[in-house]
């Protein structure tokens, strides 16, 4: 048995190795993975497919953190950073993935740089690379915003996930399976909110209805991505949380948002720019 | 020499220390191949950073007993749910003041209603109200006890 007065002094027992400084420092998230592509699967089509998913989850990890500090209570904070760690966990495969399926698309890096390729993909990509729709990019806006937009994008990634269970690539498959469990919690968490902040207080559900209208015209980017089902199914979802919340949709024209294609917005610069500063000017770095 | 099985058997998860990695679920396999020991794990949450420490833990201890030759894999098929977690681990948990998960009826359908009340791990009553959906780590959530004023966490169905 080991004796390990806490998590951390394992850690630094464990090995001699010194590690790159800026990642999760965690091993291959696919250790020991086989990640053949399945004959008949288009391996660049499967790792753009991957890179889009990850996408998503990483750069709406990346806000929901923000609300670290910042959030109204404790306890909100902490499932904010909870379900973040989720969807990074989710990105960290996806990106994983990709990586193995068409090693092409990671970026290169001076010799001997001990970046591991989910880590060169997410702080060393320029901003045109990332295929992450307009949704999970936009600034963090008030705390009904980020309830509008997870709601979204939770009951979206939860019907794709679900699809995907049966993906031709067993990875992307198995993924999906963890993915499904932990999604359904975001979705449920958000459905609450809108349902508590539309119900509460006028100020609250002024503020409910403001944010699914800054929310809305990035949600109709979310069809462009197969199977356009998924989006169908999450807009069955939306609309029954919405009665319940006595809400309606929002008629604002749709943003047509192309982040699929690498055009992305300015807030995305500035959320790059803070995710990606540190390790580009260390790309060597160890501790 | 213990087993290298044996071994890998005792080591404890870092968060939830009175668990084993086998109460938890996580181990799915023990090999010995060619004087190397090669240990299959899965992780519980797709991000739970748990599962760094328990590979470089069953690394430590294997080594500990003499294997210096070992490799730790992941699995993620098929995923890792709590209806994993043995009865053991079950009754360690409660033993230690968290609520353990019930069996997972496992639907994706939105359900709004308030969740049934895990009970008080300390006095049994079913008059707990929920805190968080959250807790302290991945796999918990975070309730208090209306009937003895006990605040714990529970581990979530998943």
């Amino acid at each position: 048995m080991t004796e390990h007065e806490n998590a951390y002094t394992s850690l630094i027992e464990a090995d001699d190795d010194a590690r790159w400084a800026f990642g999760t420092s965690f091993d291959d998230p696919l250790a020991g993975v086989d990640t053949t592509v399945p004959r008949g699967v288009d391996a660049e089509a499967l790792a753009r497919y991957c890179l889009m998913l990850a996408d998503d989850a990483l750069v709406l990890a990346q806000r929901l953190a923000e609300w670290t500090t910042h959030a109204p209570e404790l306890e909100e904070e902490v499932a904010l950073a909870n379900i973040g760690l989720d969807l990074l966990g989710q990105a960290r495969l996806l990106l994983a993935r990709a990586a193995a399926a068409d090693p092409a698309i990671v970026p290169a890096l001076p010799e001997g740089s001990p970046v591991p390729p989910d880590d060169r993909l997410a702080y060393f990509r320029d901003a045109d690379a990332f295929l992450n729709v307009h949704l999970v990019e936009q600034r963090r806006g008030d705390f009904a915003a980020t309830m509008a937009r997870l709601l979204v994008f939770s009951s979206w990634r939860l019907a794709l996930l679900e699809g995907l269970r049966s993906s031709a690539d067993p990875v992307l498959a198995a993924v999906a399976e963890k993915g499904v469990k932990e999604v359904r919690y975001h979705r449920e968490h958000a459905a609450r909110w809108c349902i508590t902040l539309a119900q509460g207080t006028d100020v609250s559900r002024e503020r409910m209805i403001a944010a699914l209208d800054t929310v809305w015209p990035d949600v109709p980017e979310l069809r462009g991505t197969d199977p356009a089902e998924a989006f169908d199914e999450a807009m069955r979802v939306v609309d029954q949380v919405m009665q319940g919340a006595g809400l309606v949709r929002p008629d604002v024209p749709s943003a047509m948002g192309r982040g699929r294609d690498g055009i992305h917005t300015e807030s995305f610069a500035e959320l790059l720019g803070e995710m990606q500063g540190l390790a580009r000017e260390h790309p060597k770095g160890r501790w | 020499m213990m087993q290298a099985r044996d071994v890998v058997a005792r080591v404890v998860d870092p968060e939830l220390p009175m668990l084993t990695l086998e109460d938890l679920g996580v181990l799915r396999d023990v090999e010995v191949d060619d004087e190397t020991v090669v240990v299959t794990l899965t992780p519980t949450y797709s991000g739970c950073p748990a599962l760094a420490t328990m590979r470089a833990d069953v690394l430590v201890a294997l080594s500990r007993a003499g294997y210096e030759r070992a490799e730790v894999r992941t699995t993620l098929s098929p995923a890792w749910s709590s209806d994993w977690i043995s009865d053991r681990g079950r009754t360690a948990l409660a033993e230690h003041g968290i609520s353990p998960p019930r069996p997972n009826d496992g639907p994706t359908d939105l359900v709004l209603m308030p969740s049934r009340p895990p009970a008080c791990p300390q006095c049994a009553s079913t008059d707990t109200r929920e805190l968080s959906r959250f807790g302290s780590t991945a796999c918990r959530s975070l309730h208090t006890c209306r009937a003895c004023g006990e605040t714990f966490d529970h581990v979530k169905e998943i």
